[in-house]
């Protein structure tokens, strides 16, 4: 009776575990994923393009135009540490907010991991963040903003190693002089492209530029802007007062807008 | 099972936990897939229980992860779920359908269709048993848990569960019988 117990039992159990048993392939990674222990990218569509995407437990960790799976990859684990491996989908929830970023809507976008980073750059970062979509701020002005009006070109830096592009707005920031300046993902025409998605003419901008405009202004409030700013796209035109710097705003008796926050120092820093 | 698991979570549980899940997905994953009636939600299952399994650790102390028999703890947790699931969609836990997986191109098809048969006839004798003895006689003999692990995975006696799983192949071995005799009694009229 033991043996055919024990007959009966193997029977079963290779009967059983053919189909039952096995777990399916991507079930660890969906859970060392889910607990934060790999993390997960996929590809999403961007406004010049299809984006890779990567995201842990913390947020949204890499953001890089489609092309390069592999490199994709092996940058993401040399910076981060952890693994990374690609996925269908992302949660329905997080794409939403993704897109909601890329789109410029006024909605909460997705938590950014910036942990890879030192805390100059991530100041850098979280504050090209607050550059609204349709605007543009030179890089001197993300100095001062977070209180480091020297660090200009350090700035530069920190928005060329963006390791966030589109999701971090690092296209939004232009030279002072006007030239649309470096761009990380894909060099100036790129950054032309994605500002132009957006509603702005970077060729006006910088033909403003060189006839020395810098701000404009509104003879009805007495307020002055950075040309892209909402509240200066909304000057018309028999209003509009244009400066070359903000000494000449200033002794026409404007003040900064306080939503753009022009600079007050010299125009011409990069 | 996995002999330095519990040392290897206790040390670093990041480190370990994806041995963890290397080691035990198909245990999990076995049981989650008795209890639901589609492959998702064992899936969806399978999932939800290591991510449980790992938060409840990050909670342990050292000391209590070293003690722990990780297969039975594992087990408990995912029949847990499974009767919390059940009972929140008031369906009953039982019953595998039977799933057409893909082609395996190693064994011919005449092999294969043999045994999903087998499959199929043990899947319909387990469900006969009365879900006790069913439960103890698919953690011991299908996923494979030792007696030790089984009682732990149930919460109750080892003296308990070993009589359970041999009821439970008893009466299994009752329904081969007559079943073969039926099929006698065929031929011979």
């Amino acid at each position: 009776m033991r043996t055919m117990e024990m007959r009966e039992a193997r029977a079963m159990v290779k009967a059983m575990r053919s189909d039952a048993g096995r777990a399916p392939e991507g079930l660890a990674d969906a859970v060392l994923s889910e607990v934060g222990l790999v993390d997960s990218w996929t590809e999403v569509e961007g406004p010049i393009g299809p984006l890779y995407v990567a995201w842990g437990r913390d947020g949204v960790s890499a953001v890089e135009r489609a092309g390069d799976p592999a490199g994709f990859e092996a940058d993401y684990e040399l910076r981060t540490g952890r693994s990374i491996r690609r996925v269908p989908e992302m949660s329905p929830k997080l794409l939403g907010q993704v897109r909601a970023r890329l789109r410029g809507e006024r909605t909460d976008g997705p938590p950014v991991d910036l942990a890879s980073l030192t805390e100059f750059e991530q100041a850098v970062l979280r504050k090209t963040m607050e550059i609204p979509y349709g605007e543009v701020r030179p890089y001197s002005w993300v100095a001062r903003e977070i209180g480091r009006p020297r660090a200009v070109r350090a700035v530069g830096s920190a928005l060329g190693g963006n390791p966030i592009v589109f999701v971090i707005p690092c296209h939004r920031v232009v030279r002072a002089d006007g030239r649309i300046g470096e761009y990380g993902a894909g060099g100036p025409d790129a950054k032309r492209e994605v500002l132009a998605c957006e509603g702005i003419d970077t060729r006006e901008l910088e033909r403003m530029a060189e006839r020395g405009v810098r701000y404009v202004g509104s003879d009805t409030t007495s307020i002055y802007c950075y040309p892209s700013c909402h509240h200066a796209r909304r000057i018309s035109a028999t209003h509009e007062v244009r400066f070359r710097d903000a000494a000449e705003a200033r002794s026409a008796g404007y003040r900064p807008c306080k939503s753009c926050r022009p600079l007050e120092g010299t125009p011409f820093a990069a | 099972m996995c002999a330095d698991c519990p040392d290897r979570l206790a040390s670093d549980l990041d480190a370990g936990f994806p041995l963890l899940v290397a080691h035990y997905q198909d245990l999990v994953y076995g049981i989650a897939r008795r209890s639901s009636r589609r492959r998702e939600d064992a899936e969806d299952l399978a999932q939800d229980a290591f991510v449980r399994a790992y938060r409840a650790l990050g909670g342990y102390e050292a000391a209590r992860i070293r003690g722990l028999r990780v297969g039975g703890w594992l087990a408990a947790m995912t029949l847990n779920l499974a009767r919390n699931r059940a009972r929140r969609r008031e369906v009953p836990s039982s019953g595998l359908e039977v799933v057409v997986e893909p082609l395996d191109t190693a064994s011919g098809p005449a092999a294969l269709v043999e045994e999903r048969e087998a499959d199929t006839i043990w899947q319909r004798r387990l469900e006969a048993l009365p879900t006790r003895f069913r439960r103890a006689v698919e953690l011991r003999h299908v996923s494979g848990l030792s007696y030790p692990e089984l009682a732990e995975a149930l919460g109750r006696p080892l003296g308990t569960v070993k009589s359970d799983v041999h009821r439970g192949v008893r009466l299994l071995r009752q329904m081969v019988e007559q079943e073969q005799a039926a099929a006698e009694r065929e031929v011979e009229s």
